[in-house]
């Protein structure tokens, strides 16, 4: 069975809070931190996108799988902040993680989906035996305008996953996808900032997605909530998961280890898939997991996985998902994340 | 236009290859036709550890334009387990806290954008192993 063979995230060290987003604007940090959920986001440096979260990620997937790069036939990544319009980001990701030149290469976009939708095709190439391994990265650099909702939330930060056929970690025992054309956020060529349709990107786009894509995926594989020992959902910011996972009936339990977003934000492609890392960083053998990504336009993929016994010790060999949202951190006045976020105008 | 000079040292600058020498097995970083210990002309590719200590330093307030919106910003030399020496920015820090005998990773990062509409530049930058945390909004 087709499966996980190795895997790793990556979390920029700077922060900004939302207390001293908030400031700025003259609105009530408290009503942000209730209403959102929302303490703390990652901020990329200057020197770091999507390309560098990628490499970065790619390297402790590796390093988990053992397995010499050349062996991997695939690469895909998915980020809606590719940093070249024209030229892929898979290139110079391939090249730094010693990929290739033998390798079909690829990148994605899906709003915040395209991290999932680089997983589903990397698992499917070797699933139908084409590529030996292959490695679905879903990373991002998200924008969000100035003084929008979204600047509280957009964040930095992706994971990688490497599939395969032998010495699997995590079992991929189901996937389902739903889709259909649903306009509640967008970014349209040559605009900086996404624009999205406030309230609308609520019931009619992440609810109905995620909550299709999760009850499709429980009716096809006939688990129920209570099967699963973890649950993870897209995470726009701390509300909404914990909403979709309550309508579905998963507990708070089930959802907490996955729930990164309250001090990391939403890392767009990057973000379920960064909060499946998480998981797996404490899963035991045999623990079952949902994930159920979401992206505006808008789809949800969804997998079912479970833990094998070679997990545990595995996850030794990179760098855990607490371990960067909780290590060394440096927190950014706004003014600096302005220039981090190239935001301040030069007279070069 | 520096391009293909930068496309050419791609397996250095992203993967950093370095050369280790058939005859006395000194490694070394750009890799060379000849060794620069024994002048043998025959070397195998190695990858260098991705970690080293700081040698030397210096904090750079007044930077190239490439630079602008990273100064104050700090230069070491990093040697590697493989006494490989290599010149390479600090990120992720306060510049004035880094000094000699650093513990570092050399982590893959975006070095230079050639203007608004060029290439992007990629190579590896030195990481402290315990960052120092300003906390200025703490």
């Amino acid at each position: 069975m087709s499966g996980i063979v190795g895997y790793g995230a990556y979390i920029p060290r700077n922060r900004i809070t939302s207390e001293e987003i908030a400031r700025q604007w003259g609105k009530d940090p408290r009503s942000i931190q209730r209403g959102l959920l929302l303490e703390e986001k990652s901020v990329p440096g200057i020197d770091e996108d999507t390309i560098t979260i990628s490499v970065a990620a790619g390297r402790d997937a590796l390093a988990r799988a053992d397995v010499d790069p050349q062996r991997v036939g695939a690469l895909y990544i998915g980020s809606e902040s590719h940093p070249y319009a024209v030229k892929p980001s898979g290139t110079v990701v391939a090249e730094a993680l010693g990929i290739g030149p033998e390798v079909h290469v690829a990148d994605f976009e899906f709003a915040c989906k395209a991290g999932t939708e680089a997983m589903f095709v990397a698992l499917s190439l070797v699933d139908s035996g084409r590529v030996e391994y292959a490695m679905g990265i879903g990373a991002d650099t998200s924008q969000g305008a100035p003084n929008d909702a979204l600047e509280f939330s957009a964040s930095g930060g992706g994971a990688a996953y490497l599939f395969g056929r032998d010495r699997v970690l995590v079992d991929v025992l189901e996937t389902y996808s739903f889709t259909t054309d649903t306009p509640d956020f967008w970014r349209r060529e040559g605009q900086f900032y996404p624009r999205h349709g406030g309230r609308f990107t609520g019931e009619p786009a992440y609810f109905k997605h995620v909550e299709a894509a999760a009850r499709g995926i429980l009716a096809r594989s006939g688990l129920k909530p209570e099967d699963f020992r973890f649950a993870v959902f897209h995470m726009p910011n701390g509300k909404f998961p914990l909403a979709a996972g309550k309508a579905l009936g998963f507990t708070n339990e089930q959802m907490k280890t996955g729930r990164v977003v309250t001090t990391m934000g939403n890392t767009y492609s990057g973000s379920s898939p960064t909060g499946l890392a998480a998981i797996l960083d404490v899963a035991e053998p045999g623990d079952r997991i949902l994930i159920t990504s979401f992206g505006s336009g808008a789809g949800s993929d969804a997998f079912v996985l479970q833990a094998t016994d070679l997990l545990p010790s595995r996850r030794e060999l990179g760098a855990t998902v607490r371990s960067m949202l909780d290590g060394p951190r440096r927190y950014l006045t706004y003014g600096e994340y302005a220039k981090y976020r190239e935001k301040i105008i030069l007279n070069h | 236009m520096p391009s293909p000079r930068y496309w050419r040292e791609i397996p250095g600058r992203y993967r950093l290859e370095a050369g280790r020498c058939h005859g006395c097995g000194k490694v070394v970083y750009p890799t060379r036709r000849i060794c620069p210990a024994c002048r043998g002309a025959e070397f195998e590719p190695v990858l260098l550890s991705r970690r080293g200590r700081v040698v030397t330093s210096t904090v750079l307030r007044v930077s190239p334009d490439d630079f602008v919106m990273e100064s104050p910003y700090a230069m070491a030399i990093v040697e590697t387990p493989e006494r490989v020496r290599l010149m390479v920015q600090v990120t992720d820090c306060e510049p004035s806290t880094v000094q000699p005998g650093m513990e570092v990773t050399l982590e893959f990062r975006l070095i230079r954008k050639e203007g608004q509409s060029g290439i992007l530049c990629y190579g590896h930058k030195a990481v402290p192993v315990v960052a120092a945390d300003t906390a200025r909004s703490r």
